[in-house]
């Protein structure tokens, strides 16, 4: 029980780590926009959790951090741009679309870049 | 062993990124790079500006003599407070940078043969078109020019360049703009040379139509025979209201051009003579025929108030963001307003506290066309008045994104550049080695003109300012607090004989060469006038009595200019709410000849129930181009098609697009002779097609494109012309589409599809200033800000915003300020 309880807590942590790393790297413009790679894959390392949860952690703190940012950008812009970008990706104007299309792509980066942090220590 | 997936992971992780990172192929163009464009803290999301943003700042710039003190009005518009001239074109180029970059970057590269750098070889054919019309050997030109002679216009353009790029040094990556994130790329420094390669670019727009029209005119005389071709393009406008009143009586012009011995057989009629065929490549699109403006100034006589009010609305392709930013410049010199060009300092049309200005395009031909004779293929020697004179050899390197650089050897001659020979040719010029020499190749203090109206105080300071304007030659309409009106086209302008230069000319002796330049003291001007208003709408500014050749009649539209002049000679009591009448008036004066001659030939019993039905729907109209009217999609649809059955079987035969006549010589034509040999359709053997019989199969071929247009609901006119207002890249996401406007060609209120009043502005002289105004854009270029496009909806509806012109204590303490930025030295 005490165990499931501690793994919990550091699949929790492990996800708020990720996304303010993630966060707080992104501050850096001149940094490259993929650095939270770099991050996750350390915090992975360093929380030692199993593939599976790892890369979940890593999934959902870059994945919530990138919905949370487009959504509050967008709402504070009326969507003026995101229509606008979802007309030309094309996503036929769908605001929506590209919000999800923005956390998916976060989501799917931040968990690759666990999952190869959390091999480190296994193997 | 968990070796396996961790490559595995970290190759797909890798993988990812690489994929994310890099601009994969979609059609003709590139995405950008998705994970960079996507990511919320560095793409597209920044650019997202909070719709309630605050413009407050405080910016510190060592550059600066002094403070400045920057108040947005509620348009976003800046009122720039600065104790001294320089800190003031400082600020200006910081605030253009910090809200038109990306414009000012592109723009710039278009005129330099710059966009296959950042856009690959597809563009390449653009670039080496203006790298070999001579854009930036004219920008260098005037850069030595003003750097040696002119220090104060240096320390002008310095102020602005620093200004500009102390925006660029603070730019964080993150916050770059919209389009170098879609493009992939990144800004650089400005440089004084960009100011005078957007110059540049200003005056291909305005008068570098000659760089196709000269080539397509002399293949279509080559094509029909120069008697034909006189009488369908004839330089005869019989309708004209010149800018300056006929009768006029004109000063002894100082040069007598001579037409050179001979010239009537060796250049009007002279067959071309097919050298070897170059690498043919594609030309940008030609500078928009409908290039052209209106302005006029009434007198006090003919105003409610006893003061005169000036209008300006100059006509050019519609774009976003737009080509004018407004700005408010004060200083301790002067206090002026207006629309500004991001790229250069000051304000272009405008006013200040003593007078307003405006401009019009004078269409006046300043680029011609030699024919050269090569020694051989080295291009090193050309004949030239009977010996071999030597070339120098002018290298462009035009680099290439994803690809080696492409090296331009343009061969420069006594004309100018050799822009097309064996190296560079395209489906006009047919092989041909041509030199280009055009005015906008010489050194050109254009930026001082300017610099001079901003601080003017009366009419001579006016005509001081632009005398000094040179490229592209203008018509400038001035109105003074003190009561005064005058309008003069002003440039430099060829002193030609009849005909000079409207085809390619003979490059092998100098008798062909421009005989001088009108002094500027004989171009034509008038001050208030006895009718109480000078006005100006591209028409030819003099009557024929005017003792110099202005240039082909096909670049002076002729109706604007009638329809403005008829209604200002009518009117009375006049506000500035009626001249923003008049700017948005859509009456078709042509329409309102060219309908009755029309129906003279129109047989209705004979054509078929739809054409009925259409003639009807065209005889109902009210000659008006409101949007919803749709007599006017009717009878535009038909006179095309007239003139289809008329002149298309003489032009149809050429492989090459020839010149189309213009309108005035059918409807001439129509109201005159009805005999009309042309009419005829030369490919039906053995039949003479009459006028009307033409005209009546117009009407029926027309009908069949407007039942279709009928079906597709499209046949009111805003439908119809569809007008837009583009992105710069064309981008239709970026773009404003179908705007519900009326208007056209021919129209005061000039608005075809793509082109028209690129800035609307009505000023009344009262003591303080009473001004009105607004452009189809926003002030901000950010696609992704409120302000983007916030005109244009107020454009379409003809309506106008108050200009607010005030002292810095009135405008801080004003309803619509809203925020404030302030520079300091430190």
């Amino acid at each position: 029980m005490k165990n499931i309880a501690s793994e919990n807590i550091k699949f929790i942590v492990s996800i708020l780590l990720s996304a303010l790393m993630g966060y707080a790297i992104g501050i850096y413009g001149n940094l490259p926009w993929w650095s939270f790679v770099v991050t996750n894959f350390i915090i992975s390392i360093a929380m030692n959790q199993k593939p599976g949860k790892s890369f979940l952690s890593g999934a959902l703190g870059i994945g919530l951090l990138w919905l949370v940012l487009a959504l509050v950008i967008d709402t504070q812009n009326n969507h003026i741009l995101s229509i606008k970008v979802a007309n030309i990706l094309p996503l036929k104007g769908s605001y929506i679309a590209l919000i999800i299309i923005t956390s998916v792509v976060g989501f799917l980066l931040g968990g690759l870049s666990s999952l190869t942090g959390s091999f480190v220590r296994k193997s | 062993m968990r070796l396996l997936p961790l490559i595995a992971s970290a190759v797909a992780t890798v993988g990812l990124v690489a994929v994310l990172n890099t601009q994969l192929p979609s059609g003709a163009s590139k995405t950008p790079k998705l994970g960079y464009f996507l990511s919320p803290q560095h793409g597209f999301w920044k650019n997202a500006e909070k719709v309630d943003a605050s413009f407050d700042a405080s910016i510190v710039a060592g550059e600066l003599k002094g403070n400045v003190d920057v108040y947005m009005d509620d348009r976003l518009v800046p009122h720039i407070y600065a104790d001294h001239d320089e800190d003031a074109y400082f600020v200006q180029g910081y605030l253009h940078a910090k809200f038109r970059l990306w414009q000012m970057d592109f723009q710039t590269r278009v005129a330099s043969g710059r966009l296959s750098e950042i856009a690959g070889a597809d563009k390449l054919s653009i670039d080496r078109f203006f790298r070999r019309l001579g854009m930036v050997y004219g920008a260098e030109q005037t850069e030595q020019y003003i750097n040696e002679n002119n220090p104060v216009m240096k320390a002008t353009v310095d102020a602005y360049t620093a200004g500009v790029n102390a925006y660029i040094k603070q730019l964080a990556p993150e916050n770059l703009p919209l389009e170098y994130k879609l493009m992939n790329y990144e800004p650089e420094e400005w440089t004084p040379k960009k100011t005078y390669l957007f110059l540049m670019f200003m005056s291909y727009d305005l008068t570098g139509r000659s760089a196709s029209a000269d080539l397509q005119l002399t293949n279509t005389r080559d094509y029909l025979g120069f008697d034909l071709f006189d009488k369908l393009y004839t330089n005869q406008q019989d309708s004209l209201d010149p800018i300056i009143p006929k009768g006029t009586v004109f000063a002894k012009p100082s040069i007598i051009p001579v037409k050179p011995a001979g010239s009537d057989i060796a250049y009007l009629k002279k067959q071309d003579q097919n050298t070897t065929a170059g690498k043919v490549s594609a030309s940008p699109e030609a500078p928009d025929k409908n290039n052209g403006s209106n302005n006029w100034a009434v007198s006090g006589t003919k105003t409610k108030s006893g003061r005169p009010i000036l209008c300006s609305d100059p006509h050019l392709g519609l774009n976003l963001p737009s080509l004018w930013y407004e700005v408010q410049i004060t200083t301790p010199t002067h206090s002026t307003y207006g629309a500004s060009f991001p790229g250069s300092p000051a304000v272009i049309i405008g006013f200040n506290d003593s007078l307003a200005w405006g401009v019009t395009n004078a269409g006046r031909d300043v680029l011609d066309y030699y024919e050269l004779k090569f020694k051989d293929s080295t291009q090193k020697e050309y004949w030239f008045n009977g010996t071999w004179q030597a070339t120098t050899n002018r290298q462009e390197i035009i680099k290439v994104k994803d690809s080696a650089d492409v090296v331009e050897n343009i061969a420069m001659t006594h004309w100018g550049p050799a822009m097309f020979d064996k190296f560079y040719q395209n489906p006009q010029s047919k092989g041909r080695n041509l030199a280009v020499k055009w005015t906008g190749h010489n050194a050109s203090t254009g930026v001082e003109t300017f610099y001079k109206l901003n601080r003017a105080k009366n009419f001579d300071d006016y005509l001081a300012a632009i005398s000094l304007w040179k490229c592209p030659g203008q018509n400038f309409v001035f109105a003074s607090k003190s009561g005064d009106i005058a309008i003069k086209q002003q440039g430099s302008f060829v002193a030609r004989w009849d005909r000079q230069g409207d085809f390619l000319m003979p490059g092998q002796d100098s008798s062909y060469d421009w005989q001088g330049i009108i002094p500027n003291e004989e171009n034509p001007m008038i001050k208030n006038p006895e009718r109480g208003f000078v006005s100006s709408a591209n028409q030819k500014s003099v009557d024929p009595s005017y003792p110099y050749y202005l240039g082909t009649a096909s670049s002076f539209p002729l109706y604007r200019g009638i329809s403005v002049n008829k209604r200002l000679r009518s009117m009375d009591q006049i506000t500035a709410e009626d001249m923003q009448h008049l700017q948005t008036d859509n009456y078709n004066v042509f329409a309102e000849v060219a309908r009755p001659a029309l129906m003279k030939f129109i047989e209705p019993n004979k054509l078929s129930p739809d054409a009925q039905r259409m003639i009807k729907e065209m005889t109902n109209w009210n000659l008006y181009n409101n949007g919803n009217e749709k007599g006017i999609t009717v009878f535009k649809m038909i006179w095309d098609s007239v003139e289809d059955a008329v002149w298309g079987d003489e032009l149809a035969g050429s492989p090459i697009p020839l010149t189309k006549p213009e309108a005035y010589v059918l409807l001439d034509q129509m109201n005159k002779d009805s005999n009309f040999s042309v009419a005829d359709d030369i490919r039906t053997k053995g039949k003479v097609e009459t006028l009307k019989e033409q005209v009546n199969l117009g009407v029926e071929n027309a009908t069949k494109k407007l039942v279709a247009l009928e079906k597709d609901g499209k046949l009111k006119w805003a439908s119809f012309k569809a007008t837009r207002v583009s992105h710069l890249t064309k981008i239709p996401a970026l773009s404003r589409l179908n705007l519900p406007i009326g208007g056209g060609v021919n129209i005061v209120n000039a608005t075809s599809e793509a082109h028209g009043p690129s800035w609307r502005m009505v000023v009344h002289l009262t003591d303080e200033i009473e001004a009105y105004g607004l452009y189809p854009g926003g002030q901000s270029g950010n696609p992704g800000s409120p302000y983007y496009d916030t005109f244009i909806d107020y454009w379409a509806a003809g309506k106008y915003y108050r200009l607010l012109f005030l002292p810095k204590e009135k405008l801080v303490a004003h309803e619509r300020t809203k925020w404030h930025i302030q520079f300091t030295k430190a």
